[in-house]
């Protein structure tokens, strides 16, 4: 026999779930939130406080000084060439797996995700070992005026590894669960392998598509260990913003350094508010990074 | 190239292509520059790549990075799962903002994160200020790395849970409940062992990236030798001194750790898929 | 010919999805593939459409061998059992989409595309919902659009993939009557594929009727109902009472009762017997009529439309049979539940040997 307290309706819990006690619910609300002030709220309130905390005219002038631009400059840079080049190979990956049958689909899955088992040192520590001024190809390719590590193409190629598997992964499932009958349609009504890809294909992933790329910017402005390792840390030349976040700190000019580390929690933010919009309007609730 | 061999001719145009590329990049970015490691190692010998692995620094390192990691994901194990049951379960002010707020670690820069918590903690921080009269310390000590951890682990646990924890059926519930069971009977014997492989799957996520974290970590736990050293700072530490044959196999050893965790993630779930249907 | 199908073959892996398999369909008629899921029927018309390749076996649509061709070139009208309309294009789109596709050279111009598009939405009844997505339409509505789509490109032949099988039921009847009425006006080869014995009778010019990758039969409804060639098809078509038993010396055994056998087997000795009888060609009456009758209890009454299906327990038969009265008969006789009657077996089918599905 259900007992009495399922018929109670003023509970304010989803409706036709067996509630837990209000007590109870109480306590693990509160427990949560709890949790979230030391994780979350101190941590960010703390970000702002201390980048005002010597007023508005000095952080401004945090932001505002010629290494921090050149820091941004970078990081914009940065973003700009690797976002659109893991969309292309995530989409072109995403195709290869979703509208074929092949042997190896699933160890290719698995390739896909091997940059997030990678910790972000060692990312930037296989390209110094591979374009590094010591290996044998670097040397090769200094001789011929090529810089890579300590320079910004490594940077780039540095966080287009850390960042790789981001669009693709977005992809794949929603391309799995879209199937292919409307490529098929496409096909048997006369298209050719580009248009039923630019007419039908892109259309239809376009958010995800658009989705996935947020996340991948996000990674790579923010991404520290993997740049850490390849940028050589030249001030105005090879510093991204979080690097320039690091020295600051390190030099003990705390509130320079939040204040420019308070650009990169906007960023966040607003990448957690297009996220949850996103997932709002598309009732979707699964996401991995 | 058998491996990527179709099974039938498939209907759709553009599979040399896509699939071409998407193995060349693949291996350009990822296979080649990770194979790296092996090649640097192997030149090394035995003898050597043992000494430069099990160096006392090197092994507390190690231990270091595996224990924190390990009270880090366990912690998230709570904590995650007490949000997920809370966002999916109950109605209250704020829900629509912590639940956004649960990926903020995901796309908060970890050098921020890592400047944050050890400006908390310090002596002088916020938080440090309240602990400091108890003589509890949290700045350069593993609490403190394993204090950043959690923050780095806690979407992976909230966000494998909470899809589980959605789709449920009630149903399920209902029928226990009119069993008799008590509430907490529910929850301890049809709810959790329903959760479980999700939350060991989000438990496991939290653990490999745990060990290979770094941004996060450096500020908070202040790298005394031997006492606060994470593994990846002692492959930073060697790469600084040009010692690309020591980095290489501190970092095999690592990428063996995680890869094998994630393996071992593989297997189970596999397992757990074979039990469920049968 | 409008399709010829010869020795087509077909194996995903152990699997073999179509059995040596030829076929051949005259121009403008409305075929009926017929069978259990899993028949192979929908891979068939996916080889048709080129969207599966056949191991071998050759595929000559309109007189123009198009085996090789690819899907693009062989200029068939699919329509999908989910009718995969693109979701992000509009109506219009949708249906112009197979014009616009094509080279610069033979694409017609933006008036006549237009002009043909709304055309066909009008012979869709969809021409008010030029503007809308798939999103707006009902399931009814989307199967119009994907059927106008199919024939924008003036197919060679026309194939649909379950086409009723998402719809309701009463949308799926009218549908139906319909799809009927516009092949009549359009005469376009199609192939439809169906597990539905109800709308291959109703709605086809000749029925195809498959298992297991080969046919079993083909001709038209009436051919195929009433003289199904083998146990498989008269079990397939229609409810049907089964009984097993033996034939011996010219007579059925039907439990403990004994039939004359059709003249076709009246000459076997002995051998297993699969004897079918359709629940309407049972007669139940209250007054014995004749020695065969077999004497029964009603165990259940359902109301089935116009028709009462009654359960009725007979003597001498392990199971019971399935009878199907007219109502009249049903008030006139006074039937009902735990009533004794009568039951006279009008028609038999008698199959030797034994069969599977």
């Amino acid at each position: 026999m259900p007992e009495p307290e399922i018929s109670q309706s003023h509970s304010p819990v989803v409706k036709k779930r067996i509630s837990d006690p209000r007590s109870i619910q109480i306590l693990l609300i509160g427990l949560t939130y709890l949790f979230f002030i030391g994780f979350i709220f101190l941590p960010l309130g703390l970000v702002f406080s201390q980048a005002f905390g010597k007023g508005w005219s000095f952080y401004l002038e945090a932001i505002r000084e010629p290494y921090a631009i050149e820091a941004v400059k970078l990081t914009l840079l940065t973003v700009a060439i690797v976002v659109p080049v893991n969309a292309v190979f995530g989409v072109t990956a995403a195709w290869a797996i979703t509208k074929f049958n092949f042997r190896g689909k699933s160890t290719l899955k698995s390739l896909l995700d091997l940059p997030f088992a990678v910790s972000p040192v060692i990312a930037g520590l296989i390209f110094v070992l591979l374009v590094g001024s010591r290996t044998p190809f670097g040397s090769w390719l200094g001789e011929h005026g090529i810089k890579i590590i300590f320079s910004t193409p490594g940077i780039i190629i540095a966080t287009i590894f850390v960042t790789f598997p981001f669009i693709a992964r977005e992809l794949i499932p929603l391309m799995e669960a879209q199937g292919r009958d409307e490529e098929e349609a496409a096909l048997t009504l006369g298209a050719k392998g580009w248009q039923i890809f630019g007419k039908i294909t892109l259309p239809n992933i376009r958010w995800g598509l658009l989705y996935g790329m947020i996340l991948c910017g996000a990674r790579s402005i923010g991404e520290f260990g993997a740049v850490s390792v390849v940028s050589g840390h030249i001030r105005g030349q090879t510093n991204t913003i979080p690097l320039h976040v690091e020295i600051l700190y390190s030099e003990y000019n705390f509130t320079a350094s939040f204040a420019v580390a308070s650009l990169l929690v906007f960023l966040a933010l607003l990448t957690v508010v297009i996220k949850s919009g996103m997932e709002k309007h598309f009732q979707k609730n699964s996401f991995h990074l | 190239m058998a491996l990527f061999q179709r099974k039938r001719r498939n209907i759709l145009p553009g599979f040399g292509l896509s699939m071409g590329y998407t193995v060349f990049y693949l291996s350009a970015i990822v296979i080649v520059p990770l194979s790296m490691i092996f090649f640097n190692t192997i030149p090394m010998g035995w003898e050597p790549f043992v000494h430069a692995v099990t160096a006392p620094r090197v092994l507390a390192s190690y231990t270091l990075s595996f224990y924190t990691a390990f009270f880090a994901a366990l912690f998230d194990a709570f904590a995650g799962l007490l949000t997920a049951w809370v966002l999916v379960r109950y109605r209250f002010p704020g829900k629509q903002f912590l639940d956004a707020l649960v990926d903020l670690p995901f796309a908060l820069p970890t050098a921020v994160a890592g400047i944050c918590f050890a400006t908390l903690y310090s002596p002088v921080g916020w938080l440090g200020q309240l602990l400091a009269p108890l003589n509890l310390q949290i700045i350069n000590t593993p609490t403190g790395i394993i204090i950043a951890l959690i923050f780095i682990g806690f979407p992976f646990v909230v966000r494998t849970i909470q899809p589980v924890l959605e789709e449920m059926e009630q149903e399920i519930e209902e029928a226990a409940h009119c069993l008799g069971a008590t509430r907490w009977q529910t929850f301890t014997k049809i709810l959790l062992p329903h959760l479980f492989p999700a939350l060991l799957t989000g438990v496991t996520l939290a653990f490999a990236r745990g060990i290979g974290e770094y941004g996060s970590v450096i500020f908070i736990a202040g790298n005394l030798p031997m006492k606060t050293e994470i593994a990846p700072l002692m492959i930073m530490s060697k790469l600084d001194q040009f010692d690309y044959a020591g980095a290489s196999a501190v970092a095999l050893v690592l990428l063996c750790i995680s890869f094998s965790m994630l393996l071992l993630l593989n297997a189970v779930q596999e397992w757990q898929q074979k039990e469920y249907r049968s | 010919m409008g399709i010829e199908l010869q020795n087509i073959n077909k194996t995903f892996g152990e699997y073999k999805a179509i059995d040596n398999l030829s076929l051949s369909i005259p121009s403008g008629d409305l075929i009926a593939l017929l069978g259990p899921s899993g028949c192979g029927k929908t891979t068939l018309l996916r080889i048709i459409a080129g969207l599966e390749l056949a191991d071998s076996g050759k595929i000559i649509l309109e007189n123009k061998d198009t085996t090789n061709l690819p899907p693009r070139e062989k200029n068939v009208g699919f329509v999908f059992q989910h009718y995969a309309l693109f979701r992000r294009l509009t109506v219009f789109e949708n249906v112009a989409f197979g014009l616009k596709v094509l080279p610069f050279r033979e694409r017609p111009p933006k008036k006549e595309i237009r002009d043909r598009v709304e055309h066909l939405l009008k012979l869709v009844q969809m021409d008010w919902a030029l503007n809308r997505f798939p999103s707006q339409l009902s399931g009814g509505q989307r199967q119009r659009v994907a059927l106008a789509r199919a024939l924008a490109v003036n197919p060679r032949v026309l194939l649909l993939d379950e086409p009723f099988s998402a719809l309701d039921a009463k949308v799926r009847q009218e549908l139906r009557r319909w799809l009927r009425k516009l092949h009549d006006e359009i005469h376009v080869t199609s192939i439809f594929v169906t597990h539905d014995q109800e709308e291959a009778l109703e709605l086809a010019d000749k029925i195809v009727v498959i298992n297991k990758g080969r046919i079993e039969q083909q001709g038209t409804p009436q051919e195929v109902y009433d003289h199904p060639a083998n146990a498989f098809v008269y079990n397939f078509l229609g409810n049907v009472n089964v009984f097993h038993g033996r034939i011996h010396n010219g007579k059925v055994s039907l439990g403990a009762h004994h039939l004359d056998a059709p003249d076709d087997l009246k000459n076997v000795e002995e051998k297993t017997s699969q004897t079918f009888v359709r629940p309407h060609e049972i007669g139940i009456s209250r007054i014995r009529s004749n020695d065969n009758d077999l004497e029964g209890t009603i165990r259940e009454v359902r109301l089935q439309g116009g028709q009462i299906g009654l359960n009725i327990e007979c003597e001498g038969l392990d199971s019971p049979i399935e009878a199907e009265v007219p109502r009249e008969l049903f008030v006139n006789l006074q039937l009902a539940k735990g009533v004794q009657v009568f039951v006279t077996i009008n028609r038999v089918r008698v199959f030797t040997g034994d069969y599977e599905i």
